[in-house]
């Protein structure tokens, strides 16, 4: 099971940080253990963030995004008790979604 | 014996009446994730096909895109990039990194209330050309560049 992603807002007067960190390993499918054996592809393909269940960001990712990633959006008109969620896909077809309220 | 086929028409007619809605309720989990991995740009091997494929091409350079990044990155495992667009009516930001074995990053797209702006973190190979690609409503592709420089590559170890 994939960990918890972890959402925070930021209010900077009218427009609102958001920092999403969505924890998974993105292998480049390049790296190679002690053996020399390759560690398969495996990283987060789509995701979305969602503002009271409209779409916000759709984004889309390739292995050269660091591991664990961070991102960073801004938004106005965001407010206390708004609705903000995470969903995301990976290569392999593992999903994770979390929610929180600002 | 008529009683009971009376009976299974009816079901097999409340069946027939209901599979739509089932058809809807399975698509619902799919339609989450809205914007679909474009297989053909984010797999090719050079900047150019990677551009073509993604339809940016003959994108037009601009000042009016802003890359914040270290000009010197020791870990390449880990370049934060900040970019913005000024350009009205901004709807997705691209990222790609040209000697990178895969140059595209990442795609954004913005709707509602979001502001076309992202801060990423990036793995690159070596030193390279880090390019911006905003596209507008309108379907026009602008570009921005940015050398980084990079002591430790990010992709293999």
């Amino acid at each position: 099971m994939a960990e918890q992603i972890k959402i925070r807002a930021q209010p900077q007067g009218d427009v609102t940080d958001i920092r999403v960190l969505m924890q998974h390993p993105m292998e480049t499918g390049q790296r190679k253990d002690d053996k020399g054996q390759t560690f398969p592809m495996h990283f987060i393909q789509t995701f979305t963030v969602s503002l009271n269940g409209k779409p916000l960001i759709d984004g889309q990712l390739n292995t050269s995004i660091s591991k664990n990633p961070l991102f960073t959006f801004k938004a106005r008109g965001i407010k206390a008790g708004d609705k903000l969620s995470v969903a995301w896909v990976d290569n392999m077809g593992e999903r994770r979604q979390d929610e929180i309220t600002v | 014996m008529i009683e009971l086929r009376r009976s299974f028409l009816k079901g097999s007619a409340s069946a027939a009446l209901l599979a739509p809605f089932l058809g809807c309720g399975l698509l619902m989990p799919t339609r989450v994730l809205a914007a679909e991995w474009n297989r053909n740009a984010f797999t090719a091997r050079n900047v150019n096909d990677a551009l073509k494929n993604f339809g940016s091409a003959n994108a037009s350079e601009t000042r009016d895109i802003v890359i914040t990044a270290p000009e010197i990155a020791e870990n390449g495992a880990k370049v934060e990039v900040e970019i913005l667009s000024n350009i009205p009516n901004t709807r997705s930001l691209a990222i790609f990194a040209d000697k990178n074995p895969m140059p595209m990053c990442s795609n954004i797209e913005f709707s509602g209330p979001a502001l076309p702006y992202v801060k990423a973190q990036l793995k690159m190979a070596e030193t390279t050309r880090v390019r911006a690609v905003a596209r507008t409503a309108d379907g026009k592709s602008h570009v921005a560049f940015r050398e980084i420089k990079v002591t430790l590559g990010g992709c293999g170890g």
